[in-house]
């Protein structure tokens, strides 16, 4: 069966830390970092990449518009 | 020439918008010149030309309705009177903030509040000065005739867009209410969208194609030092219409010992106040403005060093008299009289109050 | 699978439109504005039609919805917009207009703006965004702020005897014959949102084919000015204004579903 495999991109720079992706993700994936960025805001990352499968939520719900999501098919 | 025909000033300025090839007029009813829009729905100028006319909710809504045409590179006209006009300068400074063509005009009646639906100059300051909030002008254009509110239009629009600013027809009830003939220019046709297009797609919100920046019609800057240079480029402007856009006419002035200042209707009252004190052997000659803003002052000035004395005839309590006192500068008297709140001054009043101010002091 | 192997443009499912301009948005976190600017500018895309599409942004926080949205933009007085769009469409009534407006904006200074466009039935979409609170003059009392909800200008709550009910504007409306479509959503998740943009698209769908005015309104937050963390604000949303405002379709194809 095919398997897919998801990642996401966060531009760390205009991410506001607002955290609204973090409910939206269905497989827990991202968490705000310890670190900050530029602005002083604790950006989202992913926590747990393995788990990400591309569905795109998190950068439908991202205000800011600084989550770009890729995925591949596997076999 | 034209075609002759005997015609209201309201009605006037109205079919003038027409063959000037106006894309829209949007305005509200109000007394005394409601006669444009009724003039205009009667004619239904979208089969004759295609422009369009809509009588909006209110002042407010029809300038804004100005506002978002005009920043869509169209040529359009509102008019209202004195009450309505008030209403409408939070659009008109925003208009002028964001350096839009438009033609206002404002058949004035006696205020202040609802006033009276009688004719008035007192609007002069409001016209003038600004009239809303910040630093800004109008370019204003007073007619004394039907044939000037005819003809005013399509200059109106003309300077409206040389300079991208709104330019005001300031008209009063006796020339927006009276009939006269008037010749009435040729129809001018109206731009189509692709010369709007490609005349104004540096600025105006026509569609961002992909190869340019988008447009914005804005009045709002944030940064303070950006909002100052705007307003010096304005600043700017103003300063250039002065340089080339005054307007006036003088009348027996050559010979004259006194000068009458008038505009619109006042300067008609003028002339017959003229005539009578020239058979009475005063000297008398009518400087008569069509520029309101910008204001000769330096012809008045000039005038001032030969003559003993100017009236300035305005049905206000005294507007234009601080304008002419400023040019005149001191150099001989200058006084004010008109009658106001809705009365109109005789020529035989006018005459009184020459003698009696100028003349006699 | 290396994570620098899925990240390449060949992989790439989603990623903000072009028709959001670069500029960082001037909006609080969590703030709902960005989604609806950027869902609108999807559906300008997806539908081809940037060339011929004019927004008018209102007064409010998102008077500079111009810095973010990549097309040709006219900032309106407060309260005029839909004044300002009757005047842009009825000049080029090919192109496509827009206002985007706060319920300050819309509901409370631009009353009579809002309800005489849609009772023309301006051939117009309005999105109307209503987090029941003045954000950018610093939470004030809005018209749509809840029964008892503090704000700035209501800092005991609101109350009803003295300060009026809030104003369910988009129910007001939808009476008027005028309007086409009217609906009232949110995007606070992710199901929410695509719901929002499909309304949209169906908005500028009915602009196309000139059967009247569309009226998305946008339940949203404003975390700033509830006070709350972004999560909690929307979830607070949930609770408290949704009941209020409840979310669907209160007019579709002309005719009232509510």
């Amino acid at each position: 069966m095919a398997k897919i495999i998801g990642a996401i991109e966060v531009d760390v720079e205009k991410c506001k830390g607002c955290g609204v992706c973090i409910p939206a993700c269905p497989t827990d994936v991202i968490l705000l970092a310890k670190k900050v960025n530029g602005k002083g805001y604790h950006y989202a990352y992913m926590e747990n990449p393995e788990a990400c499968i591309g569905c795109t939520n998190c950068a439908v719900v991202c205000p800011d518009g600084v989550i770009s999501v890729y995925k591949v098919k596997v076999a | 020439m034209g075609e002759v025909k005997l015609m209201k000033g309201n009605e006037a300025i109205a079919e003038a918008a027409i063959r000037a090839g106006a894309d829209a007029y949007f305005g509200y009813p109000i007394t005394p010149q409601s006669e444009v829009i009724e003039y205009l729905m009667v004619e239904r100028p979208e089969d004759r030309t295609g422009m369009v006319v809509l009588q909006a909710e209110s002042e407010i809504a029809a300038i804004n309705m100005v506002y978002g045409a005009a920043g869509a590179g169209k040529k359009v006209m509102t008019s209202s009177s004195s009450p309505g006009v008030s209403l409408k300068q939070e659009g008109i400074s925003y208009i002028a903030g964001a350096e839009l063509p438009c033609v206002i005009v404002n058949v004035v009646r006696g205020g202040p509040g609802l006033g009276t639906i009688q004719p008035s100059q007192a609007d002069y300051f409001q016209s003038t000065k600004g009239g809303g909030h910040g630093d800004y002008k109008l370019l204003v254009l007073a007619p004394a005739s039907v044939q000037e509110m005819a003809d005013f239009v399509d200059q109106a629009f003309d300077l409206a867009f040389k300079y991208r600013n709104p330019v005001l027809i300031l008209s009063d009830g006796v020339i927006g209410q009276m009939m006269e003939k008037v010749v009435m220019p040729e129809q001018k046709p109206r731009l189509t969208n692709d010369e709007i297009i490609e005349r104004y797609s540096d600025w105006a919100t026509v569609g961002k194609k992909k190869s340019r920046e988008r447009n914005i019609i804005t009045s709002l800057e944030l940064d303070p030092y950006r909002q100052e240079a705007h307003n010096l480029k304005l600043q700017e402007k103003y300063k250039k219409m002065e340089e080339n856009e005054v307007r006036y006419e003088m009348i027996n002035c050559e010979d004259a010992d006194y000068i009458i200042v008038a505009y619109g209707s006042s300067a008609r009252i003028a002339q017959k106040t003229m005539d009578q004190a020239r058979a009475k052997g005063l000297k008398v000659g009518i400087f008569r403005l069509i520029t309101l803003f910008p204001f000769p002052k330096n012809e008045i000035n000039k005038l001032a060093d030969r003559v003993k004395g100017f009236l300035a005839v305005e049905m206000s309590a005294g507007q234009m008299i601080e304008d002419v006192r400023l040019a005149v500068n001191g150099k001989v008297p200058a006084e004010h009289y008109g009658r106001y709140g809705g009365v109109i001054h005789s020529p035989e009043e006018v005459l009184a109050a020459l003698e009696q101010k100028i003349i006699g002091g | 699978m290396d994570i620098k192997e899925i990240i390449k443009p060949e992989n790439l499912v989603y990623k903000k439109t072009e028709l959001m301009t670069d500029a960082p948005l001037s909006y609080c976190p969590g703030c709902g504005h960005g989604t609806a600017h950027r869902i609108t500018m999807e559906v300008v895309e997806e539908m081809g039609i940037w060339e011929d599409t004019i927004g008018v942004a209102p007064v409010g926080c998102s008077v500079l919805a111009y810095d973010f949205m990549n097309i040709d933009m006219t900032q309106a007085a407060h309260g005029r917009a839909p004044a300002v769009a009757t005047g842009i469409k009825r000049v080029w009534p090919e192109k496509y207009v827009f206002t985007y407006q706060g319920d300050g904006d819309l509901a409370a200074i631009g009353g009579n703006e809002t309800l005489h466009a849609c009772n023309r039935g301006e051939n117009i979409v309005i999105i109307f965004i209503n987090n029941g609170i003045y954000g950018m003059t610093g939470g004030q009392m809005a018209p749509t702020t809840l029964p008892g909800m503090k704000s700035s200008t209501s800092p005991y709550g609101r109350v009803i005897e003295t300060m009026g009910h809030p104003l369910k504007m988009t129910e007001l409306i939808a009476q008027l014959p005028g309007t086409y479509f009217v609906t009232r959503q949110a995007v606070h998740t992710a199901a929410a949102v695509r719901k929002t943009k499909k309304a949209i698209r169906k908005a500028f769908e009915i602009q196309k084919e000139k059967k009247g005015l569309a009226f998305i309104e946008i339940v949203s937050n404003c975390n700033s000015g509830w006070k709350m963390n972004p999560v909690d604000a929307n979830n607070w949303m949930v609770d408290n204004m949704f009941p209020y405002f409840p979310l669907g379709d209160i007019k579709v194809d002309g005719e009232l579903v509510k």
